[in-house]
């Protein structure tokens, strides 16, 4: 595996391998042990067009933990901003050597175009593209899922997973939706149609309009924040209502499963989607998402950095 | 192919260097055994076992994954991590045993070295081996060896063992080239 860019590209077999690798380096996060050799002398830029705290962090923190030399990038600051294309900002990254790019951008494909030019011969992360996918989130998420909830066994086959809001802006809900249910996780969309995308039938889930209904009957309460800034139209009438229909209060978390779980990948808008009782209960395992979010980005980095640039014969 | 070592030998072998490891530290008290996946974890813990049997007290037994520490990852596809259990007792000043199946290049035990330095300070690092095949890259040796078995570069030793392939037996292979 070269690169990272959508969870379609992962097998399943992948996928688990990169959550087992993820267990396995959470024990060293763990332990006393903070930093490993692995990566030593390897080089990934942070290249980061677009807003970002725990994602750019977290990759930040987990490079340095396998001892890679951390370039951190972002658009405002830099040449970007003087209207530097990325194909420019490639090669630049290229002529300095760059082994990996993580990059976040606010078009979709931004990642996949970046992979498949001839700019650079590195790996590449997509650590979230517009509107597309952020499957380093999806796979931070399964990984928080299995490890509350998963029996035993590596998947999540047997749990059902409910992700609320605005669907339509969302990557996280669209990467969460095909890692989740290629392993194993029955998933459903609730969402006012408004915030649903075109073509969501064929999406690998149900889709329910009634949160109510929904609530009592899953595992896991996936809330997605509402996306102010890539909202041109008017989705719904005010917040007042878009918090009564599919907000998850105190009142509505009380009718969830005993040992559900609550879960937002952040950052949160307090009283729109999620009250902050929900936020700061002990259901609530969105802190524990950044913690694993580390562990599961130094998975990628080892599966996508450590091995040799040649695929010899397994030995 | 030729069976160098039976389930027998294995069994003889383990016994002695079991005996070689409590006269060296006067006995249990001060030895931690740690395994490096994935069969030296099962020799470690076949150890663990004689070694209980004969002194009555349990000897505190982990494994140790070496993999993130390896100086060769570059030039292989990237490896499954394999679990590193320390026993709770840790490993500061104690006397460390660390068990492998096979000693060749001592590439691994370097490795071994470098990620017990990460958990801690042992009062002493010893080394056991199933085999030891020759051809040392790095100035290494083991302290208690199952089998010295002199073998050319173009050959492989095979260690089988009853926990993962079934039966227990040492084989040496020419490599087809």
């Amino acid at each position: 595996m070269k690169h990272l860019l959508s969870i379609s590209d992962l097998s399943k077999p992948e996928a688990i391998s990169i959550l087992d690798t993820a267990t396995e380096l959470a024990r060293v996060s763990d332990g006393a042990v903070k930093k490993l050799p692995t990566l030593r002398g390897r080089t990934i830029v942070n290249l980061f067009a677009e807003d970002s705290t725990r994602t750019r962090i977290s990759f930040e923190a987990a490079a340095k933990r396998l001892s890679a030399d951390v370039i951190n990038f972002s658009a405002k600051g830099s040449s970007v901003s003087k209207g530097e294309s990325l194909k420019d900002t490639a090669m630049t990254l290229q002529a300095m050597g760059a082994d990996a790019v993580v990059i976040r951008h606010p078009a979709s494909g931004a990642a996949q175009r970046l992979a498949d030019s001839e700019w650079m011969s590195g790996s590449v992360v997509n650590a979230g593209d517009g509107t597309h996918e952020h499957p380093s989130q999806a796979l931070l998420d399964a990984f928080t899922i299995r490890k509350h909830l998963g029996m035993g066994g590596s998947d999540l086959s047997g749990l059902n997973v409910a992700i609320v809001g605005d669907i339509l802006h969302s990557r996280v809900a669209r990467s969460n939706v095909l890692l989740l249910s290629m392993l194993g996780a029955k998933v459903t969309l609730v969402a006012p149609p408004t915030l649903l995308p075109v073509g969501i039938q064929n999406w690998p889930a149900t889709v329910s309009y009634d949160f109510d209904a929904v609530i009592p009957h899953v595992d896991v309460v996936m809330m997605l924040r509402v996306q102010q800034e890539r909202m041109s139209d008017l989705f719904f009438p005010n917040a007042r209502e878009y918090s009564r229909y599919f907000g998850l209060n105190g009142e509505r978390m009380a009718n969830m499963k005993s040992g559900a779980i609550v879960m937002h990948p952040g950052p949160m808008n307090r009283g729109l989607e999620i009250s902050a009782e929900v936020a700061d209960s002990a259901r609530s395992v969105i802190t524990e998402q950044v913690t694993n979010g580390v562990s599961v980005r130094m998975a990628i980095l080892y599966v996508l950095l450590a091995g040799g640039a040649l695929e010899v014969g397994s030995n | 192919m030729s069976v160098a070592l039976s389930a027998q030998d294995i069994t003889r072998a383990l016994t002695r260097i079991s005996h070689e490891i409590l006269e060296k530290n006067q006995g249990s008290t001060n030895i931690v055994l740690l395994g490096i996946p994935t069969r030296g974890a099962h020799i470690a813990t076949r150890i663990s076992s004689i070694i209980t049997s004969i002194e009555g007290a349990e000897v505190p037994t982990g494994t140790l994954d070496i993999t993130l520490f390896r100086d060769d990852l570059r030039m292989r596809p990237p490896r499954a991590i394999m679990p590193t259990k320390i026993p709770t007792s840790g490993i500061e000043g104690k006397d460390v045993i660390l068990v492998d199946d096979v000693l060749f290049s001592g590439r691994t035990i370097r490795a071994a070295l470098d990620a017990l330095g990460e958990i801690g300070r042992p009062r002493t690092v010893q080394l056991a081996a199933l085999v030891d095949r020759g051809h040392r890259e790095l100035p290494i040796k083991a302290d208690f060896i199952g089998k010295n078995l002199p073998t050319s570069k173009n050959q492989s030793v095979k260690v089988l063992l009853s926990e993962i392939d079934g039966r227990d037996e040492v084989t040496i292979e020419e490599e087809a080239e």
